[in-house]
């Protein structure tokens, strides 16, 4: 018996012990406990504006913190930043490699950052006299899924080469390296206290991971196929993620497991992007059938939709002041309903 | 890659994961009923400011686009 037959048995162990870990606190579920609340309102919001200027499909859409501005990425091969209250382009900015796949911007206001399938991490500064090329982070072995910012001088990334980063935008350089993924990682999502973050991946699971020290703290299983969006409850406390399986689910994180989980037999396209209202109530979720729909996230009740896109809803976001829901899709708009 | 490297790395990766399973194996969790108590109250308690639940005045929504006034 070598010692790849005795780690085996070691990791069939461990695994078969976390499950009934797990097990050991599932008492109840969190259906039977929100029975007693009342129903979310059935949520009924407008299309009130519509964002064009994208020639091609849009992958990627991230608010800023000001709750006013928005940059959008599209395979057209550009960035936009747009002043979502007047619905006009503030800024344009032309991309070296136009098969981008996502796009972030930094809490300040004074970075952006893109990337897709050159492997690499665009970082440009929008606030100088001309927008222009901080960083190009260059050391992922495959696609740039995601990226987040944690301030002018950090940022996080998800990659198709299994493993996410964090960036020292000052040196251009991999800080720390977080290596658990089997599959491409597909999102990620930024703790509100900044500590941790949560990833998801093609390998179906979703994994917690302490920022500062690069370990692998938690992971979640469920979903049976990719999981292509990833966001934290408001609370922290939680996570939901969305599949490629067509379902949603909620993860506790102090309960290590999943805790709710939102499905509909009629349902069967991709969840792409995922979004929450400002308490954590109503999760936005942008499908592949060129839909959005709105559950209220602690009844699994479907209670709205957003219908108007020609195409797959690709990203959707909510900022933080919680006064609106963007979705952008590959029709090439943006829209915001409130 | 020579199978002597090749099954030296699956051996390397195994015991990779058998470390992150320990790791994973020994934290402390919480009843669901607990954890959906808590999640339930936090909702409760910040439903009032969610715009999007409780719904935006036409004066205070800055997407919603001004109607000019005609004056009669």
């Amino acid at each position: 018996m070598g010692e790849m037959d005795t780690l085996k048995k070691e990791a069939d162990g461990l695994k078969a012990q976390i499950e009934a870990a797990r097990k050991a606190v599932n008492d109840t579920t969190m259906a039977a406990v929100a029975s007693g609340v009342a129903a979310a309102p059935r949520v009924q919001l407008k299309n009130r504006k519509t964002l064009k200027g994208h020639l091609a499909k849009i992958y990627g859409l991230h608010w800023s913190a000001d709750n006013r501005h928005m940059v959008s990425a599209s395979q057209d091969g550009k960035l936009l930043i747009w002043d979502t209250y007047t619905g006009n382009k503030v800024y344009a900015i032309p991309l070296k490699s136009s098969w981008v796949m996502s796009c972030s911007m930094a809490p300040s206001g004074n970075l952006v950052a893109s990337g897709g399938l050159d492997n690499m991490c665009t970082v440009v500064n929008i606030k100088a006299a001309s927008p222009k090329t901080l960083r190009e982070l260059d050391a992922h072995e495959g696609y740039l899924s995601h990226s987040r910012f944690l301030s002018d001088t950090e940022l996080l990334t998800a990659s198709g080469d299994t493993t996410c980063c964090l960036w020292d935008l000052e040196t251009g350089k991999q800080k720390v390296i977080y290596k658990s993924h089997v599959g491409d990682c597909m999102c990620l999502a930024v703790s509100p206290d900044q500590n941790t973050f949560i990833s998801g991946a093609c390998d179906s699971t979703a994994k917690l991971w302490d920022i500062r020290d690069g370990g692998c703290k938690q992971t979640f299983i469920g979903h049976t196929s990719d999981i292509n969006a990833i966001a934290f409850y408001p609370s922290g406390t939680a996570v939901i993620t969305g599949s490629d399986d067509c379902t949603l689910k909620m993860y506790d994180l102090r309960a290590d497991q999943e805790v709710n989980g939102y499905q509909d037999a009629a349902l069967n396209a991709g969840v792409t992007s995922v979004s929450l209202s400002s308490s954590g109530r109503l999760i936005f979720a942008g499908y592949d059938n060129f839909n959005c729909n709105i559950w209220d996230s602690l009844k699994a009740e479907k209670v709205g939709v957003l219908s108007g896109h020609d195409n797959r809803v690709s990203c959707i976001g909510v900022p933080d002041d919680g006064l609106g829901v963007c979705t952008g899709s590959w029709d090439s708009f943006l829209k915001i309903w409130n | 890659m020579s199978s002597k490297m090749q099954s030296s790395n699956n051996i390397a990766h195994a015991r990779r994961t058998v470390q992150q399973l320990r790791i994973e194996a020994s934290i402390e969790r919480i009843k669901v009923s607990k954890a959906s108590a808590d999640l339930m109250h936090y909702c409760g308690e910040h439903a009032k400011y969610d715009p999007l639940l409780m719904g935006i005045p036409a004066s205070e929504n800055p997407f919603k686009d001004k109607k000019p006034c005609t004056i009669l």
